[in-house]
């Protein structure tokens, strides 16, 4: 017999929202497009900002986790834009200076180091600094930003962009200590710090030991390269470049050579296109270049000539399935290609060579530090770690997320609590009920296409570096591309003892997703439903209680619902009903929903602190678990 | 952000039938009747019916009358022809549209007030022609259209939902349509449709006049306690007194039917209704019988549904005596012939007036 679903669990509502689900730092999407959608820019910037911190950033370079799963994807092939509608907020939104957490005049008298100037470091100040921490940060390069600033070209992320996000973290008092890398940790444990956090990502590039790689000045690799011309050392490149490689560093690094003055650039992949590492949509930006991309090469040697690299040779395979599902090459022939620059962009790794062995910090057999998974410490008590540095290569959106999990622990660990009691999560569900047939939010089913980024022109967008290709949604395009989304938040709520089992629900709903039947084991059940699981288990299911009249149960495939609400229009009992689900995220100090002290109305409004809500939550609900010195 | 219409988005495992065509091509405009008004699922009930029979839609005539019932048509097969005709004229139009083409399937949905109380006569009437046709009834009791008054069908003791009780007596259609000859009779429930969907199916394909009475609740004036016509009262004293199936021509009986409990109806178009659990002392074909065993069935407050009574196909299908039997009309519809041959003229007129100078 199937057991009755648990909404209370704010995880069963919280599946359903495929976005918010799929985002690791939990961004509330449907909210934010709405606010969108309404014209609240700031609004809905704000509420970006307290789970993602960088939506300026994130709108234009986020990897998109969120996209894939999108329900429009089952539903027209195509998801909403949802990270390009997060840079209409951040580009149309007022001053938001105001609506920062204040910082308290008293500090707590804690001190926290953080290694490398990154996003998952300046996750951890925003985090720490309202609650009166000082956090330090120790960065080798002159500037702060890690990544952000050293690998992602301006023509994808403007400086303006990128360092006012990074100054709302900064000017919130961040000791920040430039040129300063850390050459060893043991000397920086002996300093004055309660907790230390290891957020120094992934900074070397992987090497392609092949004959003749030595022998060249033109042989660079891909992340070194991109930081020198962000920094200005290189301005301009061969003529005829090659890239090795298709991941997301090839992608900007083919890009920025085109615009070094390049004419010829190929990427060479060893691979066919369903194994290319970087995202679709950076691998059209790149072809929409005119960037060429070669399947099936497979480097075999750098070819000299007085000491200048003039071509290289590939192996071309052909790929047949091997043993353990992996691929196995089989060599068709060689072929030479001319060049007169190669960058490799096969990956990148690790480096810890200023963490000494002998300090506490475990290492596995990958040379990788041992992390806790849930509190990101390391196997030394009170040194932490996240973002790339943790467990290699990830995007943005991961090490803001590793930067709020180190930094609930880090507070944890300065209280002397347990770092694994977690606060839990918490969800407020709130009826959507406006009126006879009035919901509070726009409930048909748009039919619109995805909407397309208009970029800048071929020619144009060459002239200089700094050209950000991307112009943005205009209002037109926001306000299509805003109906797309499905407001998947907007949950079918089903209360059981109402139903009588009229049929109406069933016989409305537009994508068949619900059957009244005999409850039995889940196979007996799954066999009568009004239409098929597609996407079982992936995707939940809702079971009600036993209905009151004939003791039969209402089943949900939660699916392909697209939250247009006839069910609940056209139910007499209000049995079902709309109710948006409003995740309550935990962060350093602040209890699930719970806000800084002196925050803004503006801010109270959008982290759902409306009364009459159904306050439910994971366990122990909702309670303060740290006494929040904010 | 209100009453939006049904979107056309669909699942996209949603199977289609020979004609290429889904459920939801079955369907009509968005339903502008309560919330949870039995009537729905009854129309939810014929979409499937209509896309399992692969019926075209064009090939459809569907009628009604005036009432809550005589909205529902709206509500299905966009694509049939349809007429929304004077309250309880309903049994005439179809007469009428049927008698000039033979080879439309022809629907009538109407009410229990629009049957049994202004349209009595004419339900009588197309019940003894025995028109080809399919008659709905779509019983819930009351006047819903008029706020909730007891309509004809209303039981002696039930409750209107301010209290008042109901002193006269029942018209019920199903012995009625017994009484007055009819050779296929249903009574359903719109909550069930498991039950009524085969049964639609089945009144389809008989040749002649066909009834199905389906109780269905009317949520808003006839679903409180004291009412024998509301989801909870049908619930509480449902007696599926015969499961029946509907096989088509080309298809097999299933043989995990206990051969005892089974018996199978021939249909004039070679399809077979296959009926289950069957009471040991019922005959589904025996009018006399079946009349008797409902009395007894209500007087012991149950609400007997199935496929009471099917009248057995005749060995020589052209003993049939439906409506174009019994009139002696031409086998083609009458949009088939020439325009000179169905309007021969002036002279012809006056030829034919002479005779009966």
């Amino acid at each position: 017999m199937l057991k009755p679903t648990d909404t209370r669990n704010p995880d069963h509502y919280h599946r359903v929202v495929d976005c918010q689900w799929g985002c690791p730092a939990h961004t509330n999407v449907p909210e934010y497009i709405r606010l969108i959608a309404n014209g609240q820019y700031t609004e809905s910037y704000l509420l970006n900002r307290k789970s993602n911190i960088f939506p300026g950033i994130l709108g234009r370079t986020c990897d998109r986790p969120c996209e894939p799963v999108c329900r429009r994807v089952r539903l027209d092939g195509e998801p909403v834009a949802i990270c390009r509608l997060k840079r209409v907020a951040s580009d149309l939104r007022d001053d938001i200076t105001g609506f920062l957490p204040a910082i308290p005049e008293e500090r707590n008298g804690k001190r926290i180091a953080c290694i490398g100037a990154g996003c998952a470091s300046l996750t951890v100040a925003n985090d720490l600094l309202p609650l009166g921490y000082e956090v330090t940060i120790f960065e080798k390069l002159a500037k702060p930003g890690g990544l952000m600033w050293t690998n992602i070209p301006e023509f994808r992320l403007p400086a303006k962009v990128l360092w006012e996000e990074i100054d709302y973290i900064l000017d919130m008092g961040v000791d920040l200590r430039l040129n300063s890398p850390i050459d060893s940790l043991a000397a920086l444990l002996e300093e004055d710090y309660d907790a230390f956090f290891i957020g120094s990502g992934a900074p070397k590039g992987k090497e392609l030991n092949l004959p003749g790689r030595w022998d060249s000045e033109q042989i660079h690799i891909g992340i070194e390269w991109l930081e020198s011309v962000r920094f200005g050392h290189i301005d301009k490149c061969g003529d005829r470049v090659l890239v090795i490689g298709v991941g997301n560093t090839a992608m900007d690094c083919c890009r920025t050579a085109q615009r070094l003055g390049a004419s010829d650039v190929k990427v060479m992949a060893r691979k066919t296109k369903p194994h290319f590492k970087a995202s679709p949509w950076e691998l059209e930006d790149a072809i929409e270049e005119q960037v060429e991309i070669l399947e099936n090469h497979s480097p075999s040697r750098f070819i000299i000539e007085d000491g200048k690299v003039v071509a290289m040779e590939f192996d071309l395979v052909t790929w047949h399935p091997g043993e353990n599902g992996r691929l196995r090459a089989e060599k068709l022939g060689s072929k030479i290609i001319e060049c007169d620059e190669v960058i490799l962009a096969i990956g990148q790794d690790t480096a810890f060579p200023w963490i000494e062995r002998d300090i506490g910090i475990d290492f596995n057999k990958w040379d990788m530090p041992i992390v806790d998974k849930t509190t990101f410490m390391t196997s030394r008590p009170g040194v932490f770690m996240g973002g790339d540095a943790a467990w290699g290569p990830e995007n943005i959106i991961w090490g803001v997320e590793h930067g709020h999990q180190a930094a609930i622990s880090i507070h944890a660990w300065c209280e002397g609590r347990p770092l694994t009691d977690r606060p839990p999560e918490g969800m407020n569900l709130i009826s959507q009920k406006m009126g006879l047939h009035e919901w509070s939010y726009s409930n048909d089913y748009d039919e619109a296409e995805r909407v397309k980024m208009r970029h800048v022109d071929l020619q144009e967008r060459f002239k200089r570096l700094d050209i950000e290709v991307e112009e943005g949604f205009d209002i037109e395009q926001t306000l299509t591309e805003v109906e797309r989304c499905l407001n998947c938040d907007m949950q079918t709520h089903f209360e059981a003892n109402l139903c009588i089992e009229c049929d109406a629900c069933i016989d409305i709903c537009p994508l068949d997703c619900l059957t009244i039947t005999h409850n039995g084991t889940e196979e007996e059940v799954t066999r009568r439903l009004t239409a098929p699981l597609l996407n079982y288990p992936d995707q939940p299911l809702f079971v009600s209680e036993a209905l009151p009249q004939t003791g039969r149960i209402m089943f949900k495939d939660e699916d392909l619902c697209i939250h247009c609400g006839l069910c609940a229009e056209r139910c007499p009992t209000a049995a079902w009903d709309m109710r948006k689900s409003d995740l309550l995220v935990p962060y350093a100090g602040l209890a699930a929903g719970e806000l800084h002290a002196g925050m803004s109305i503006m801010d109270l409004a959008l982290n759902g602190g409306t009364a009459g809500g159904e306050l439910a939550g994971a366990g122990a609900g909702a309670e303060p678990t740290g006494a929040g010195t904010g | 952000m209100s009453y939006i219409k049904k979107p056309r988005v669909h699942h996209p495992g949603l199977t289609r039938n020979r004609l290429g065509l889904t459920r939801r091509d079955y369907e009509g405009t968005m339903s502008t009747l309560c919330a949870g008004c039995g009537h729905d699922s009854i129309t939810a009930a014929i979409i499937e019916a209509f896309w399992e029979l692969e019926i075209a839609p064009h090939e459809v005539a569907k009628t009604s009358g005036i009432g809550c019932s005589g909205k529902t048509p709206t509500y299905f097969l966009k694509e049939a022809h349809g007429f929304n005709g004077v309250h309880g004229r309903m049994p005439s139009i179809t007469t009428g549209a049927h008698a000039a083409n033979r080879e439309l399937v022809c629907i009538g949905v109407s009410g229990d007030g629009d049957s049994l109380s202004i349209g009595m006569g004419q339900f009588a009437h197309v019940v003894r022609r025995n028109v080809d046709m399919l008659y709905i009834i779509e019983n819930n009791g009351v006047y819903g259209l008029t706020k909730g008054q007891f309509s004809a069908s209303a039981d002696v003791g039930s409750t209107a939902k301010r209290g008042q009780v109901n002193r006269e007596h029942p018209i019920d259609s199903v012995l009625l349509s017994l009484n007055l000859g009819a050779g296929f009779v249903a009574r359903s429930f719109s909550g069930d449709k498991e039950q009524l969907v085969p049964i639609i199916k089945a009144g389809l394909r008989h040749r002649g006049f066909a009834l199905i009475d389906v109780i269905s609740p009317c949520v808003t004036f006839n679903d409180h306690r004291g009412s024998t016509k509301s989801y909870q009262y049908t619930r509480d004293n449902y007696n599926q007194l015969v499961y029946a199936d509907f096989v088509p021509p080309a298809e097999e009986i299933a043989t995990s039917i206990e051969a005892g409990n089974m018996r199978s109806v021939q249909m004039h178009d070679g399809s077979r209704i296959a009926f289950r659990k069957v009471p040991e002392d019922y005959d589904p074909t025996d009018r006399d019988q079946v009349y008797s065993y409902i009395r007894g069935r209500q007087r012991a407050g149950e609400v007997a549904t199935g496929l009471l009574y099917v009248e057995p196909a005749p060995r020589d299908a052209t003993d049939a005596v439906d409506f174009h039997g019994i009139q002696g009309t031409v086998d083609e519809p009458l949009s088939h012939y020439p325009f000179e041959d169905l309007c021969p003229g002036a002279e012809a007129l006056e030829k034919l007036q002479k005779r009966f100078q």
